[in-house]
């Protein structure tokens, strides 16, 4: 195994998969805590499954494509998706937006389905399951893409499948040990290593579908990632500071 | 709104947050495919100028949302 190839496709999935998993176990815990586990399962099942056919319809479709031409479209799809990540990062480790808090998403989803059940008791196991439903495919099909972008130009889905699964298992294997949101996650450092890692695979699959090839080939991602990593770093560094300097010519 | 359109939106919400971020990427990559075309140029200058490009679009884009709090 190559692991200038494997190591970071392995660990941009299993981080991005831990920071959506996540999010998916704080509404379905939400959901099992008001309205039962019945619904809560059912309905996180449910989105499974759909995310199960998703991968399977889109899996062979890929083997059509031609290489070049699916390393372009994905790593413009990464760009999109991971310098997205970074910017909510950046914007929320300098203070500028706040800080996601799975505590306070646990809270709203418990006083939503609260609401609803006293206002449509017939329909609550519904909605119920939809909301589980809902968070399980919303959050799974971010895990989809990951694992198949940072995977699919180079033959690592099985790898980066596994980096996933890996992160799975640990967030239900903390979460069902706790049985509250994992709020201690770090997870917007997170979302900053994972903004990081897909910006850097985003500009490493462009310029190889365009037919370009990067000096040093899979260890060009690494030298992106630090340089996407400083330059991110740098953007905190300096919002920071300027932040800190209005505050003092306002006191 | 059905379940379903609201998954679709979201989805879509995953690569468009903000839209002239978004944009900038897409006419930057748009830029550099353009000039493979056109230009035969060696794979390090390409790449680099490709990164170089995305680091200003994404420093550009934090400083101007940083400015406009």
């Amino acid at each position: 195994m190559n692991w200038a190839h494997t190591l970071p496709a392995v660990s941009a999935a299993f981080l991005g998969s831990f920071v959506e998993v996540v999010e998916a176990f704080t509404i379905v815990l939400a959901v099992g805590t008001v309205q039962g586990w019945r619904p809560a399962l059912l309905g996180a099942a449910a989105g499974l499954g759909l995310l199960a056919g998703l991968v399977a319809v889109l899996g062979p479709l890929f083997g059509l494509v031609p290489l070049h031409a699916l390393q372009l479209v994905v790593g413009a799809l990464l760009l999109l998706f991971g310098m997205r990540w970074l910017r909510k990062a950046i914007l929320r480790s300098a203070g500028i937006i706040g800080l996601h808090d799975e505590a306070k998403a646990f809270d709203a989803e418990t006083a939503t389905l609260q609401g609803e059940r006293t206002a449509r008791a017939a329909a609550a196991d519904w909605l119920a399951m939809a909301a589980a439903f809902k968070a399980v495919v919303l959050e799974g099909i971010e895990v989809v893409f990951i694992v198949l972008a940072v995977g699919a130009g180079n033959g690592q889905i099985v790898p980066a499948s596994l980096g996933a699964l890996a992160a799975a298992g640990l967030v239900l294997i903390i979460g069902l040990a706790i049985h509250k949101p994992l709020a201690q996650v770090p997870e917007n450092a997170l979302k900053f290593v994972v903004g990081i890692m897909l910006s850097a695979f985003g500009t490493f699959w462009v310029l190889e579908g365009l037919g370009g090839s990067w000096p040093g080939a899979d260890i060009a991602i690494l030298a992106l990632a630090l340089g996407f990593a400083a330059v991110a770093w740098g953007a905190v560094r300096l919002l920071q500071r300027r932040a800190s300097a209005s505050t003092e010519m306002r006191a | 709104m059905s379940i379903f359109a609201s998954i679709v939106k979201e989805v879509l919400g995953l690569f468009v947050d903000d839209g002239s971020l978004a944009l900038a990427i897409l006419v930057w990559v748009g830029a550099i495919a353009t000039t493979t075309y056109l230009v035969p140029i060696d794979g390090a200058p390409l790449g680099a100028l490709l990164f170089a490009g995305l680091i200003v679009i994404l420093v550009e884009n934090v400083f101007r949302r940083a400015r406009s709090r």
